[in-house]
């Protein structure tokens, strides 16, 4: 994958995205900053949150068994999946047994991360999405950049563009955002009355009952998990909760993080199969893929608390800066920042560790409360670093160590300072921009001791 | 009490005004300070660096070089911030110098004169992890004819973060443009904080764009 560095420099050229990108995350922060203040027990209930996750993770191997027995109860069937692929394979399964091409699907973040859609379209079944944002990325190809609204980069004469291209039947669109989505509508419509297979992701899974809840906006949700006859679910194992009452603590705390509404639209709660009511078919494809290597490790389990709110993206001095795409991953921001490189593996993500100034911005909204500047600084530690930086950090270690050594490190490199205000190695980056601050010609240490002799 | 004075690596090195300033301050409230010559780095930048065998190294150290101090006062929150989760044994004897001042010794004007219009960058680490709060403010505002001039977007990052500045030198620059839009906007002289290594990157840019507007520590201002 590019490095993070890399990725960054090309999307930081481009004056548009920036641009859409303050807006959109702007407004977004101020509107969730208003309702977060109105709740009188926010950090009580960013607590609650914190400790439910928390008491999952340590008890996840019960509350899954418990969650398989609760859905089997209500009707419903259960997959085990370890990896994308084979997640993949039981959807495709699924919709080969009802011979159907096509299947109307919600956004997910669980299926993208596994590439359901590229696979399903190798097995010769169309994904269509019906989130609006995710129907304009689908129609031109393109990737989400932001969790909640995958289309910040993209504009509203872009999208007329795409639209009259693609599912606008040979009419002509203004760009006014009424007419736009109309078009959308009467497309998808058509497709949630024509499905056989509704595929969806979900927030949270309940282990008590075997309920999936999937809380949404627009309603297409609500459309594709209840109007196919048969309905599929790719749920990541961490997605679970205890009991049906702790969603009194993340029904405060998502919408108000996300949205920045007091609730959302749209919260669809099913449990199993109801007879004559919504699908009649139900399957739960409970997903792994990697998830278990990172519960093991301690300090970063709690990347798996994350409740894909979105809020430390909004806040990310650096993300609302470069966009998502430079995170190289379908979790930006912060938060792929950490989940990214425990999911694939620090090695195969190791300059996301380092996308991040350490403000601590992300971690002061999380609505879970992940301390996400410290699970960076994990992550760092585990990164392989490059031979020439290890030679200097060890021999900086060695002479910060050493009181006589430091002193003797601080003259030589004012001796050996130019007059230079660009500098080459691996200062040069910082001088490209900036003027370098000289070293001082007295010390503290020099200047104690003159003043007061000791 | 005995107060020992950790002027941070960069501190002693790049910024030696600030320390100097930190001591001036505190003995003009009658205070006596001390000085353990032994000190070096708290062990913060190699923590920021990946490299967490060496910082505890170093961690141990500074315990053993400032055990002893009834307080140890510095005039860097982000260090400050660094020591307390690396040293947990002298944590809740280690103070940034306002919060030392404002919540320790209960100062909020410390007889300084400076006739300037000023703006304040709340840094990031004295703002969600040391947590200063109000009081660098407080102490400006008691400062005899100093204008204090609201910083727009303060609290967002300047860009500087350690290693970040240098691993990802566009992101960095980016942040940076807006934080000296930003401080340009307010037509202040002087752009003040609690961290020199912040002070440093805004004052990088801001003397690049030959903006003519300066960099002091707060520690400047209270000792002026
Ligand atoms: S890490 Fe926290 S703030 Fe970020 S998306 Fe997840 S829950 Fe939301």
């Amino acid at each position: 994958m590019t490095s993070f560095p890399e990725a960054a420099r090309i999307a930081l050229g481009d004056s548009q995205l920036r641009h859409n990108l303050r807006n959109a995350t702007t407004t977004i922060r101020d509107k969730r900053a208003r309702v977060v203040a109105e709740v009188p027990d926010w950090d009580e209930l960013r607590e609650a949150g914190r400790a439910i996750k928390a008491d999952v993770m340590r008890r996840l191997d019960e509350y899954l068994l418990q969650f398989e027995e609760s859905v089997q109860a209500a009707g419903g069937q259960v997959h085990w999946a370890r990896d994308g692929a084979e997640a993949n394979a039981i959807v495709l399964d699924v919709a080969r047994a009802h011979d159907v091409t096509e299947v109307v699907k919600v956004k997910s973040l669980t299926t993208d991360e596994i590439g359901l859609n590229e696979a399903l379209a190798a097995g010769g079944v169309h994904a269509i999405e019906t989130d609006f944002a995710e129907l304009i990325l689908q129609l031109d190809g393109d990737w989400p950049s932001h969790i909640l609204v995958p289309a910040i980069h993209r504009n509203r004469s872009e999208i007329r563009d795409l639209f009259m291209r693609t599912i606008a039947d040979g009419r002509e669109l203004s760009d006014d955002p009424r007419e736009l989505a109309d078009t959308a509508r009467l497309y998808l419509r058509e497709k949630f009355l024509d499905a056989k297979v509704g595929v969806s992701g979900a927030n949270f899974g309940i282990a008590e009952t075997g309920t999936l809840v999937v809380v949404e906006s627009e309603g297409n949700g609500r459309m594709c998990t209840t109007l196919p006859p048969v309905l599929v679910t790719v749920l990541g194992i961490e997605k679970l909760l205890p009991t049906f009452a702790d969603l009194e603590v993340f029904l405060q705390l998502l919408p108000r993080s996300s949205t920045g509404e007091r609730m959302n639209p749209y919260t669809s709660l099913w449990t199993g199969v109801t007879i004559g009511d919504g699908p009649q078919e139900f399957h739960v494809v409970l997903l792994d893929n990697g998830r278990t290597r990172v519960l093991s490790d301690q300090v970063g389990r709690q990347a798996l608390h994350c409740i894909r709110c979105s809020a430390c993206l909004n806040v990310c001095p650096v993300y609302r800066r470069t966009g998502g795409h430079a995170y190289g991953s379908v979790y930006p921001g912060p938060i792929g920042a950490i989940l990214t490189p425990q999911l694939r593996g620090v090695a195969n993500a190791k300059s996301l560790p380092y996308a991040s100034s350490l403000c601590g911005a992300c971690y002061e909204v999380c609505p879970v409360k992940i301390d996400i500047p410290s699970v960076l600084l994990h992550l760092r530690a585990q990164t392989e670093k490059d031979v020439a930086e290890r030679i200097a950090m060890r021999s900086l270690a060695r002479i910060f160590g050493n009181v006589r050594l430091y002193e003797w490190a601080q003259r030589l490199a004012r001796a050996g300072e130019g007059p230079a205000r660009r500098v080459p190695g691996p200062l040069a980056s910082w001088t490209q921009t900036r003027d370098l601050k000289p070293f001082a010609k007295e010390t503290f240490r020099e200047w104690w001791s003159r003043e007061r002799g000791a | 009490m005995r107060i020992g004075l950790f002027v941070t690596c960069l501190g002693d090195t790049l910024f030696p005004e600030a320390p100097k300033a930190t001591v001036t301050v505190l003995e003009r409230l009658g205070h006596d300070v001390v000085f353990p010559r032994d000190q070096t780095c708290c062990g913060q930048l190699h923590q920021n660096s990946g490299y967490l065998d060496e910082a505890r190294a170093l961690a141990r150290r500074f315990t053993a070089i400032f055990g002893d101090f009834d307080a140890v006062v510095s005039p860097s929150s982000s260090c400050v911030g660094a020591v307390r989760e690396l040293s947990p044994e002298i944590a809740p004897r280690v103070f940034e110098l306002s919060e030392f001042l404002v919540g320790q010794l209960g100062v909020e004007d410390v007889g300084a004169y400076f006739p300037h219009r000023v703006t304040y960058h709340p840094t990031c680490h004295s703002l969600r992890v040391v947590r200063v709060g109000a009081a660098p403010r407080r102490l400006l505002l008691a400062v005899r004819g100093l204008e204090l001039v609201e910083l727009p977007e303060a609290d967002e990052c300047c860009g500087f973060g350690g290693t970040f500045a240098v691993k990802n030198p566009d992101t960095s620059t980016a942040m940076l443009a807006d934080k000296c839009r930003s401080v340009l906007a307010t037509g202040a002289e002087v752009v003040t904080a609690v961290d020199g290594s912040c002070l440093m990157q805004i004052g990088g840019g801001l003397s690049r764009q030959r903006t003519g507007v300066g960099t002091m520590h707060l520690a400047e201002i209270l000792a002026s």
